[in-house]
């Protein structure tokens, strides 16, 4: 898709993101931010909220800057040199991008869930303890085991695994490896859950009970979540963002979007009109 | 920049990726088309068969009305598909719910029309009423025209016709009213009347149902273009709702 496609005549050189991009009860807030791969810009002045136990989707076509965004905001970006980060991003009054912001702790505040699942190659208990123990946050081994019996059970997977916690982890079906994945970062009791494209590796089965989990989360937990199913997009979020050329187009209600979006472009990409 | 609001229009109707996605809803708007002309033209058999007493149009009317039956549950059919097959977004999921309601009216209207041919089989055997003909006929080609316009309106998505269609039924209600007056001051002049009289009313109840109806449509062509859901609101609100 550029520009100059003839389908999509309209210029947003300098468009303003159409919609409501803020929330009353923020629990992520980040303002104009520019994201630069070296000279190119990835991202162009975005700003946008996420409410406190609401689930905010991400969507666009391929190489919009949906999940760039999406991995600045637990700054999974510092890893590339090239990379360069402008802007304001504050989880609640924090800022998290201030140099004597402690990156690690700031991780187990906001975890990330990625595409592929990708379990350690320990036992399926390990890999929910890991966490919790790097962190010190269970004083006794009875600590760790109500840990990682209780995120398990959050991530909606005890009753698969429990007479199993010492079978690697890597053995479990794919649905099920993206749940421990989900119990892995719930173990450390972050505050936000980010997820990139978290069911594009499963099954129709499987990615219902990562949707239908999403739901349940949401009452603890703050969610944004890139995806490129706007079926999913529509199922779960309350707010859908749509991002376009490394622009924030529209972000509205999911059910207006998904009904009568006020911007062109979230209509044309929605309904199918350019890829 | 200013935002450029975003309505449904034809220029973009055919701008999916899938080619035959473009023609499946290319397909349901013309079919919508073709199954409102059927309609119209019930209409204005069932209005002439009253009024010239046409017992073979009459007939004619009534024996459509298994075309225009099958023509709803293929139409719909074709909806569920898409609805299935393609789970359509923002302007395309409102075309296809149009579609599947303004159907629902056409149907209606087609069963309307099929009254009015009942009433006037009725007449042509039991003998004319004492009156009401004339009313019939201005009536009649007030909800023909109603109708003519509204699918034109679908046609090129055009609000400004819809909400037009939609302020001529006050008309339609209010030329029911004086026929009624006048069918029964005729009834009050001669009792023995009553009986052939209530099918003439029977018949103006009819037209003024495929008024509604017509309303009804444009309402469904408002929701379609705009995303505004306009059902049992007035025209004064409607209009203010569409700036005009």
């Amino acid at each position: 898709m550029n520009e100059n496609d003839p389908q999509i005549s309209q210029d947003i050189t300098n468009l303003i993101t159409v919609g409501n991009a803020f929330s009353e009860h923020a629990k992520m807030s980040m303002r104009n931010v520019n994201v630069f791969y070296a000279d190119k810009q990835a991202i162009h002045d975005v700003s946008l909220d996420i409410g406190k136990n609401e689930v905010v989707a991400m969507i666009g076509p391929s190489g919009c800057g949906k999940s760039t965004f999406l991995r600045c905001m637990n700054r999974m970006n510092d890893t590339i040199d090239s990379c360069r980060i402008e802007g304001d991003f504050r989880l609640e009054e924090d800022d998290i991008y201030h140099p004597n912001q402690d990156v690690v702790a700031l991780r187990a505040r906001v975890g990330i869930v990625f595409q592929k699942p990708n379990p350690f190659p320990k036992s399926i208990y390990d890999n929910v303890a890991y966490g919790p123990k790097v962190h010190g946050l269970a004083s006794s081994k009875t600590d760790l085991d109500e840990i990682v019996e209780t995120s398990l059970v959050r991530a909606g997977l005890w009753n698969e695994v429990k007479d199993r916690l010492t079978a690697a982890g890597t053995g479990l079906s794919g649905g099920q490896q993206q749940r421990l994945c989900i119990a892995r970062t719930i173990a450390v009791g972050p505050e936000v859950i980010l997820m990139d494209e978290p069911c594009s590796a499963l099954d129709p089965i499987a990615t219902a009970k990562i949707e239908e989990l999403i739901a349940e989360l949401s009452q603890n937990f703050t969610i944004a979540i890139v995806t490129h199913s706007m079926q999913q997009a529509a199922r779960v979020s309350q707010r859908t963002a749509y991002f376009h050329m490394g622009k924030l187009i529209e972000v509205n209600d999911t059910k207006k979007v998904f009904t009568n979006p006020e911007h062109e472009l979230t209509e044309a990409y929605i309904t199918g009109r350019f890829g | 920049m200013a935002q450029k609001e975003y309505t449904v229009d034809n220029t973009n109707l055919d701008k999916h990726i899938s080619q035959s996605f473009n023609e499946e809803l290319e397909t349901i708007k013309n079919q919508v088309l073709a199954m409102g002309e059927v309609v119209e033209q019930q209409i204005a058999d069932a209005v002439e068969s009253i009024v010239n007493v046409d017992k073979e149009l009459a007939k004619k009317v009534v024996a459509i009305e298994d075309d225009v039956n099958v023509r709803e549950v293929r139409l719909d059919e074709l909806c569920v598909e898409v609805l299935a097959c393609r789970q359509p977004a923002a302007g395309d999921l409102r075309m296809i719910l149009s579609a599947t309601n303004i159907i629902r009216d056409l149907e209606h209207i087609g069963d309307e029309a099929e009254k009015v041919a009942k009433m006037s089989l009725t007449l042509a055997k039991k003998g004319a009423a004492p009156g009401g003909y004339e009313e019939v006929r201005h009536m009649g080609e007030l909800v023909h025209t109603m109708l003519n316009s509204v699918l034109d309106a679908f046609n090129r998505l055009d609000v400004t016709q819809a909400l037009a269609v939609a302020k001529a039924d006050k008309k339609v209600d209010r030329e029911f009213k004086s026929a009624m007056r006048v069918i029964v001051t005729y009834m009050m002049e001669d009792p023995r009347s009553i009986k052939r009289a209530m099918n003439i009313i029977t018949a103006l109840r009819a037209l003024e149902r495929m008024g509604n109806h017509s309303r009804s449509i444009a309402e469904h062509i408002i929701y379609l273009v705009k995303g505004l859901d306009v059902r049992h609101t007035s025209i004064k609100e409607i209009a203010s709702k569409l700036g005009q």
